[in-house]
């Protein structure tokens, strides 16, 4: 038999339910339910469900980055254009990036991270449930705010990277910087808490079996991003909050008459903002090895190797960040270094390529669509990351840097290696997140768009590049000869409006009357699948124990079942960190309010502190009584612990 | 159908302490953020530095008297909490409730001395590059002195109440736990405010 | 299955053939083109770009095919190839490759270290110097000379010796900027509160364009630059003009002319050397008529283009500096007859 054969029969056995399994799994249903209703809505703390509405707000600011980016290719299609002034063109450059890479890119590889690696690793829920919930709506606060103040015309107009003194209290009157800076402290709290649930999730709660060496691929690439958030975030946190005090009680860390540097935000913000762009790429390269193996019907090549990729990537990540500061002067012997490491970064990833390309190698390949879009993603990623190799060249990088050479580069990675992956997790998971199948016909045709739109785009911007187009540039003179190239990438952009807008309708159309799903309609690999789609609140009707690497695949006769663990209760089980063997037991939080107000709170200390000082001290009381109601436990829970408790024997008995 | 193992987990314990609790892992993340953010606006400060020949520029350093007593009760304060962490991995209620009080009187202590350590900096952060380093490093430190507060005071009240189980001892064992790590950050930051600009 | 390999293949392959053709009809050549060098550095930044455009074309051909006999090879098969034999040999050949790439980046390494070696190596005794100083949203340059009334202040355009090094020292007066003559150099930026260098020299005669490129605010598209380089005979007799004063008005015209720009706002910001009129905070007008483009290379400099950004320059460079200026059509005739006089 073969190995999806194998795990087909395997599911079908354990369909045969005792009536004891069945009472069982409706007192689950009952414990694990979500809250209805308006109120209840604000209550949630289920991982899918926060991972669902992560997914859709995520998705939505890709929409509107979409559309900021049509309106640039408008207005950049023919020289001297007056479809948008300058002032306006420079906000909306700067929403597009601020958009797409803060309120898009991370949140959605976070946000599959939420969804899927609790049914990855075969628990119930993530750790830190509530957390998790608070993480989500201070993100989603954080992104009505900033597009309020872009209503409001109070849009940051200073790059997605906002340089000082353009952005200083000197030559950026009013709130727009402060715009920017404050959108920062949002999503950098949202990532870094939602990181810190997926490590412990990842540590803490897998199925038993599921030792470290033989996590997902998906699951490694989470940990290594979440570890790189960690790492990250603080300094951009750090360094929009020392902006927020030049311009807010005049401090002077940016200004070089009382002993401040301008470069000193470029080294914080690129020390962030390097790593930030792995963040977003290494989830992708976990979407691919999840995807590889199922459609090409094998295990993937090379497991080891993908995954010291997957950490010497995030190592090395943090040492590159100098080359975005080529053109400042700094001394030579210095920029060779990061020269010598933007390139060596190329190696791992080169050994995921070629890892890939063995995998598909031996494979018996089904051509569906989250396949083709695997297959763009080569294509795309491969000429972006080799056009990163002639970037890093100091010597080519003072000609092309601040180009549209590098602006094609950066589409061709971030979206050849990133958005094409996701569109490939998009058709793969949208089965499990809804029950229903997307359509094989449309998606091709998303594909199809997609793939010749980007390339229409993306590609002319290399030579535009080299012809002497600088980057952030509301228009350009007639006799500069870049209205050509410049035509035909604003035609591919709407090429791949188009592509997006069919994706969208399918998306609609699929929700309503798409094919009926089932379990494994893929035949894959891992634990998600071994739930119904979407899956229940309490994710597993047993908890999962797993011989293998490939989770469903790997599954023996006899493998082991689960007993002991409360289904009127929301308890779970918690393992321990290496070889996942059961520890103790822990029951988790049910449905509260007191994250949506906590965020609330927060949402109120974080805008009034760009108007005022004051604000800090004064929001900080309501944030700390929420923050209060939050933990304080109610008799209810306090009751459930205890009889949890009574169950099993003292922790100081039992040997870690 | 066919015979599975069974692993039967009834009797595991319900709560953990230490490393083996999913809480002190999420207690270990945010030290680890915000050790990096204050291992950042140390980075900062002597990039800083770098910038100019004297230093601090046009003033005395911060100084010594209170920045001493403080680093002193700091940590004189890890007795106090190291006692009541052992209390409540035996379970003691008595004993963490005692010992959650004098920890909380040497956080106090600290903070007023922390007060005072305010007014004698030397420097205003409006003046130069330098004042504002030392006092936003100095306001980082703070801030994360007086939520740890607040969270200990709380805590503190919880154990005095009867919604106490199993969880909460494996909770005020980590409060402990983030204790030292408030204690333990303070000591880079006392050598970069007071000892630095004395001696580099 | 067949149809989803069909489309596959025309969509990539479409892409393929729009993206050679762009690049075959656009050409390399152009004003303000990377590809296009005269000077020395440009040559060799040029020369290194085109080693790593063939290297990266035939890595990118390489596994682009083994990518598609991959694909090519499973439509066939029977059952898959994850026997110990297959995988053992598949190793090594994902090894060699891992091998071979490590070895092709080093091999680029050395040729951007020696192209980095060759384009500082123009330090000189005999250089040209100028300071740039960079505004929103026009360059500043002054000519530096041990005796100071032969300095040289001008603005947007500069005059250079061919092949001789001109070595510029650049600051900013107010946000970061960025210097960028492709055809010369690559870029360096224009900080505040460092001083940044670079060097440049040109090896053949020809007037070359230069933008900002580092992002400064509204009018960071409209602030570029032209080098004129031309034989060393002509450039000293550029410069020898340079350092003297305005031209005197020779005829009513001018001289009511010159008297309006001295009576009216112009004088708070402009500075005509020979006139009172003395202030820097706007580019020198000294020899305004001398230079080919006017509002930093946005438009070309003659009477028409002159007039209307005196009248409303708000119109052509939205968010600059320089307000409107209310005159009448006798004023602005007077005015302008006068600016074309400061050649």
């Amino acid at each position: 038999m073969t190995p999806t054969e194998e795990a087909t029969r395997t599911a079908d056995a354990e369909r045969d339910e005792t009536p004891n399994d069945e009472r069982e799994r409706r007192q689950l249903e009952e414990t694990w339910k979500e809250p209805g209703g308006f109120f209840g809505w604000f209550r949630c703390v289920h991982h899918t469900t926060i991972g669902r509405r992560f997914i859709i707000t995520a998705f939505i600011f890709f929409l509107l980055g979409g559309v900021e980016a049509v309106m640039i290719r408008i207005q950049l299609a023919r020289p001297e254009n007056r479809f948008l002034g300058p002032d306006l063109y420079n906000q909306i450059f700067t929403m597009h990036g601020s958009t797409m890479m803060f309120l898009f890119a991370v949140p959605v590889m976070e946000a599959l991270g939420v969804y899927l690696v609790p049914l990855m690793v075969g628990t119930r829920n993530i750790a830190f449930p509530r957390l998790n919930a608070f993480g989500y709506y201070v993100y989603l606060f954080g992104g009505i705010f900033l597009y309020t103040m872009f209503l409001l015309n109070t849009g940051p107009d200073n790059g997605w990277f906002n340089y000082v003194p353009l952005s200083g209290p000197e030559y950026a009157p009013g709130k727009r910087s402060d715009t920017w800076a404050q959108m920062i402290t949002f999503t950098e709290l949202s990532a870094l808490v939602v990181a810190v649930e997926l490590i412990v999730t990842i540590f803490k709660l897998r199925a038993p079996g599921m030792s470290l060496n033989r996590i997902p691929l998906f699951v490694w690439a989470i940990l290594v991003i979440s570890f790189m958030i960690i790492f990250a975030m603080p300094t951009i946190a750090l360094a929009s909050t020392c902006l927020i005090l030049d311009r807010l009680i005049t401090t002077q860390f940016f200004n070089p008459a009382e002993g401040g540097d301008v470069l000193l935000w470029q080294h914080l913000f690129w020390f962030f903002g390097h790593p930030e762009v792995y963040i977003i790429f290494i989830p992708a390269t976990g979407i691919v090895s999840s995807i590889l193996p199922v459609f090409c019907r094998r295990k993937v090549f090379g497991y080891t190797a993908l995954v010291l990729s997957l950490v010497s990537t995030g190592f090395i990540g943090f040492g590159l960040w100098l080359h975005h500061m080529f053109a400042t002067n700094l001394p030579k012997v210095g920029q060779s270094f990061f020269t010598a490491a933007s390139m060596m970064i190329a190696i791992p990833t080169g050994v995921q390529i070629f890892c890939w390309i063995a995998t598909l190698w031996g494979g018996r390949l089904r051509f569906k669509t989250p396949l083709l879009f695997v297959l763009g993603f080569f294509l795309n990623f491969i000429i972006g990351g080799l056009s990163g190799v002639m970037v890093a060249s100091v010597s080519l990088d003072q000609q092309v840097h601040d180009t549209f050479f590098v602006v094609a580069h950066l589409h061709y990675v971030l979206i050849g290696g990133a958005v094409f992956p996701l569109f490939a997790g998009f058709y793969y998971w949208f089965p499990k997140f809804t029950g229903r199948m997307l359509s094989e016909g449309l998606g091709r045709w998303v594909f199809a768009l997609f793939m010749i739109g980007f390339n229409l785009t993306f590609f002319p911007m290399h030579q535009l590049g080299l012809k002497g187009m600088p980057r952030r540039v509301y228009t350009y003179l007639p006799e500069m000869g870049w209205g050509g190239l410049n035509l035909l990438s604003s035609i591919g952009g709407l090429i791949i409006a188009v592509s997006v807008l069919l994706f969208v309708i399918d998306v609609f159309r699929s929700l309503r009357a798409g094919e009926l799903a089932g379990d494994n309609p893929w035949e894959a690999d891992t634990l998600e699948w071994a739930t119904s789609s979407p899956p229940p609140a309490y994710n597993f009707a047993r908890l999962p124990t797993v011989a293998g690497r490939a989770a469903l695949w790997d599954r023996r006769e006899d493998q082991p079942i689960i007993k002991g663990v409360r289904s009127d209760l929301r308890e779970m089980l918690v393992t321990n960190v290496l070889d996942a063997e059961p520890d103790h037991k822990t029951v988790l939080p049910s449905p509260t309010i007191w994250p949506f107000l906590s965020a609330v709170a927060v949402t109120g200390l974080f805008i009034g502190s760009i108007f005022t000082p004051w604000a800090v001290p004064v929001g900080a009381i309501p944030v700390a009584i929420a923050l209060v109601g939050w933990f304080w436990p109610n008799r209810q829970e306090h009751e459930e612990e205890l009889s949890a408790e009574r169950d099993g024997r003292p922790p100081q008995e039992v040997e870690a | 159908m066919k015979e599975n193992l069974v692993i039967d987990v009834s009797d595991l314990p319900g709560y953990a302490f230490g490393h083996r609790s999913v809480m002190w892992w999420g207690t270990l993340g945010i030290m680890v953020i915000e050790g990096t953010m204050f291992a950042v606006m140390i980075g900062i400060y002597f990039y800083l530095r770098g910038r100019v020949p004297d230093w601090p520029p046009n003033s005395a350093p911060p100084e010594l008297r209170y920045g001493i007593a403080n680093t002193l009760v700091l940590v004189a304060s890890v007795i106090p909490n190291v006692w009541y962490q052992r209390a409540a991995e035996r379970e003691d209620l008595k004993k963490v409730q005692i010992g959650l009080l004098i920890s909380l009187a040497f956080a106090v202590a600290f903070i007023v001395l922390r007060f005072y350590e305010f007014t004698t900096l030397n420097c205003h952060w409006t003046n130069n590059a330098y004042g504002s380093a030392v006092w936003t490093l100095m306001g980082l430190h703070t801030t994360h002195l007086i939520t740890d507060f607040i969270d200990s005071v709380v805590l503190t009240a919880l154990m005095f109440t009867n919604l106490v189980e199993g969880k909460r001892f494996s909770d005020v064992s980590e409060n402990a736990f983030y204790w030292y790590f408030v204690v333990i950050t303070w000591l880079p930051i006392f050598v970069v405010i007071y000892l630095v600009p004395r001696w580099i | 299955m067949k149809t989803a390999t069909k489309q596959l293949r025309p969509g990539r392959c479409l892409a393929l053939v729009c993206a050679a053709s762009v690049l075959l009809c656009s050409g390399c050549a152009g004003v303000q083109s990377a590809l296009d060098p005269a000077g020395l550095q440009a040559h060799r930044i040029s020369r290194l770009w085109w080693l790593m455009f063939w290297v990266c074309l035939s890595v990118f051909v390489i596994v682009m095919g083994a990518l598609g006999y991959a694909l090519w090879r499973s439509r066939r098969r029977e059952r898959v190839a994850t026997e110990p034999e297959a995988e053992r040999s598949m190793t090594r050949w994902v090894t060699g490759a891992v091998v071979v790439s490590a070895a092709i980046l080093f091999i680029l390494l050395i040729a951007d270290f020696s192209t980095g070696r060759a384009i500082t190596s123009l330090e000189s005794s005999d250089a040209v110097m100028i300071k740039v100083t960079g505004h929103q949203w026009w360059w500043e340059f002054t000519y530096d000379d041990p005796v100071p009334s032969q300095q040289v202040t001008t603005a947007n355009e500069i005059h250079i010796p061919v092949g001789r090094p001109v070595r510029l020292e650049m600051t900013s007066h107010d946000v970061i900027h960025s210097f960028w003559v492709p055809n010369l150099h690559g870029k360096t930026d224009l900080l505040v509160g460092h001083q940044t260098v670079t060097w440049l020299q040109a090896d053949r005669p020809g007037t070359y364009r230069g933008q900002c490129a580092e992002y400064c605010g509204h009018q960071h598209a409209h602030m570029a630059l032209l080098v004129v380089a031309e034989p060393p005979e002509d450039f000293k007799a550029w410069l020898d003009h340079e350092r003297l004063p305005a031209a005197d008005p020779s005829n009513d015209e001018q001289r009511r002319g010159r008297q309006i720009f001295l009576t009216r706002a112009w004088v708070m910001c402009h500075q005509i050397r020979g006139t009172d009129a003395g202030a820097r905070s706007g580019p020198d007008l000294t020899h305004l008529a001398s230079r080919q483009t006017i509002a930093a290379g946005t438009l070309p400099n003659n009477r028409g283009n002159l007039g209307g950004w005196v009248v409303d320059s708000q119109g052509i460079k939205p968010g600059n500096k320089m307000p409107p200026n209310e005159l009448s059509g006798e004023e602005l005739q007077a005015l302008l007859s006068y600016l074309e006089s400061l050649k």
